[in-house]
């Protein structure tokens, strides 16, 4: 098929609209993709709307939406998606705080063993996060650190913040060293520099890493299944998995919980998009 | 870039040489001042990477128990945690799955997301809106996919037998049968990767001058012959990367499989990853946990270093 397309259009005289509408049935297959790909978030929010799910009376298309599940996933869950966003939110602020001026620092000094961090960071990106989990609840329990904010935070912090410093170290590489130069003339110290002129400049990559942190931290179901153990501080994650790890008798309110816990990450990237553009791909490659 | 700077800041040796600096005492608090800025993130990944991983062979090597957290005793045992591991029944078993579950998800997400990136390459109307929307499932928490799947892969009311009912097929077992987990689990892992394996290749692509497919063109090359012969050549290095990284990644996977399986069932769906868990936090035996995760990141580093390899290699081109 591919090389008939690429023949037929090479020899078809060039008119716009002629190829547009050849096109047509490319968009059709293209649509046809795109809702296989797509269809588990449709069922996702087909289901959380409608009453009985759980026998077979899940309907292709909510008909009769309802909002009964979510005031089960608000009643059951509300809490935890509060937890979330407590741990998330300080994460971000955590992660930034650390990242941004590392990030510099590995940016512009060249000092002995800079290349041996950023390789050291490089490496974290492939340590499984259960090697880590296993030995933090020991640690965790010495210092008493478990089933607590804070040591959720600092664990999904600790995660997140090898990511963070490449992302922005990235963009910071990339900042004429004039500018600062020049306000290192004028008096200023080496953090005075950063945070009055490096910061600013690099709100984009910031921003960008701060996403990717907070998704990660929302995200973030191995650290919260392992280091907390009771009711007291429990992320939404944990709230769908201990839903699973039942016998689901109405998937309403579970699918109203996950469409519940999808909507900051699609907020977030909506308003941040465009922050984003080519920060997202650089760093993933990179 | 370093020409400016190597004279005021960088290198404090040749900066020295060249121009003697009036205040030398303030040399060391100067370097010292710069290192503020790395050292809490130094510290964040001694405390939350170098300790766990040192920790984490220490403990492989003691009889680290529940017990251990009242009595504080873990006795060194030598090798004993990973001659049990290596001996049990389940290693194999994890093993082979693991592997399977790797290569499956990476082979077909790789197939699928290039296959897709050729497709959106061809501009055709509503293309990039196409593109963009298949970038929807990232929106939702691992876990939160995992629910999502485990919903539809239901045995008596999930919307995919619901969907096969329609053609007479009979309702399928997808994740309570032990020989056809391991296969539903792969699945929704590949659903999970194509997104990212098409976008990082579209932009790949994106990245082939016009003019080789056109010079191509004129020497009769086109179709499959230009993708082999112009596409993949150019691609190779992206490919590299998104293939090696997809295995360490995939290596790492538990949200996925714990949600929909558990490991189950009778283990059909447990890989190393899950494994280490259900040792350390189900079974209480970390110790053992701690061998099985110490095979998992020997694998991982192996990919590691294989990527940095390939990266560095980039960076020197």
């Amino acid at each position: 098929m591919t090389t008939q397309a690429m023949a037929v259009g090479r020899m078809a005289p060039r008119r716009p609209r002629d190829r547009a509408a050849r096109k047509i049935p490319m968009t059709i297959l293209g649509v046809i993709f795109l809702v296989i790909m797509i269809f588990p978030v449709y069922w996702m929010i087909n289901s959380s709307l409608q009453a009985n799910t759980g026998a077979a009376t899940t309907t292709w298309f909510p008909l009769q939406p309802t909002f009964a599940g979510y005031q089960t996933a608000f009643a059951q869950q509300g809490q935890n998606l509060i937890t979330s966003l407590i741990v998330s939110l300080s994460t971000v602020v955590l992660t930034i705080i650390i990242a941004a001026p590392a990030a510099y620092g590995l940016a512009r000094f060249r000092m002995r063993g800079i290349v041996v961090f950023v390789f050291v960071l490089l490496i974290t990106q492939m340590i499984p996060t259960i090697v880590i989990a296993n030995a933090l609840y020991t640690l965790f329990n010495d210092v008493g650190l478990l089933n607590t904010y804070i040591g959720l935070i600092l664990a999904d912090s600790a995660a997140q913040i090898p990511f963070a410093i490449l992302l922005i170290r990235a963009f910071m590489s990339s900042i004429p060293q004039s500018l600062v130069e020049a306000a290192l003339v004028d008096g200023a110290n080496n953090f005075r520099a950063f945070v009055s002129i490096v910061v600013p400049i690099s709100k984009n990559a910031i921003i960008t890493a701060a996403l990717f942190t907070f998704l990660g931290a929302w995200g973030d179901f191995l650290f919260a299944l392992t280091l907390t153990t009771g009711a007291d501080v429990r992320p939404v994650t944990l709230g769908i998995y201990n839903y699973l790890s039942g016998n689901v008798q109405a998937w309403g309110p579970v699918m109203a919980t996950a469409v519940l816990a999808s909507i900051p990450a699609g907020v977030l990237l909506i308003l941040a998009q465009r922050y984003i553009a080519a920060g997202a791909l650089g760093g993933a490659v990179k | 870039m370093t020409s400016v700077n190597a004279d005021i800041s960088q290198a404090p040796g040749r900066a020295i040489g060249r121009a003697p600096h009036p205040r030398r005492k303030t040399h060391f608090a100067r370097t010292a001042a710069r290192w503020m800025f790395v050292a809490p993130a130094i510290l964040f990944v001694a405390i939350f990477f170098g300790y766990p991983i040192v920790k984490n062979v220490m403990m492989s090597l003691e009889k680290y128990t529940t017990a251990t957290f009242y009595t504080g005793e873990a006795p060194w045992v030598g090798i004993a945690n990973y001659a049990s591991v290596i001996g049990s029944s389940l290693f194999s078993t994890t093993v082979i799955n693991t592997a399977l579950f790797t290569i499956g998800s990476i082979v077909a997400q790789f197939i699928l997301g290039l296959g897709l990136a050729l497709f959106f390459k061809r501009n055709f109307p509503l293309s990039g809106f196409l593109r963009s929307l298949l970038l929807l499932p990232w929106l939702l928490p691992l876990i939160a996919s995992s629910a999502v799947w485990k919903w539809i892969l239901d045995q008596d009311s999930g919307a995919l037998n619901q969907f096969l009912g329609l053609f007479g097929v009979p309702h399928t077992p997808w994740l309570v049968s032990p020989s056809l987990a391991l296969v539903a689990v792969i699945g929704v892992n590949i659903w999970l990767g194509i997104p990212f394996n098409t976008t990082i290749l579209y932009s790949g692509l994106q990245a082939v001058p016009e003019e080789l497919y056109e010079a191509a063109s004129l020497d009769g090359a086109t179709g499959w012959k230009a993708f082999w012969s112009i596409t993949w050549p150019s691609i190779r290095s992206v490919v590299s990367v998104v293939i090696v990284l997809g295995v360490v990644y995939t290596l790492k996977v538990v949200d996925i499989i714990l949600g929909l399986t558990g490991g189950g069932p009778a283990n059909s769906t447990q890989t190393l990853a899950t494994w280490a868990y259900q040792k350390s936090f189900v079974q209480f035996e970390f110790g053992q946990g701690a061998a099985v995760s110490n095979v998992l990141i020997v694998v991982s580093l192996v990919f590691a270093m294989v990527y940095l390899y390939i990266t560095r290699k980039e960076v020197d081109e």
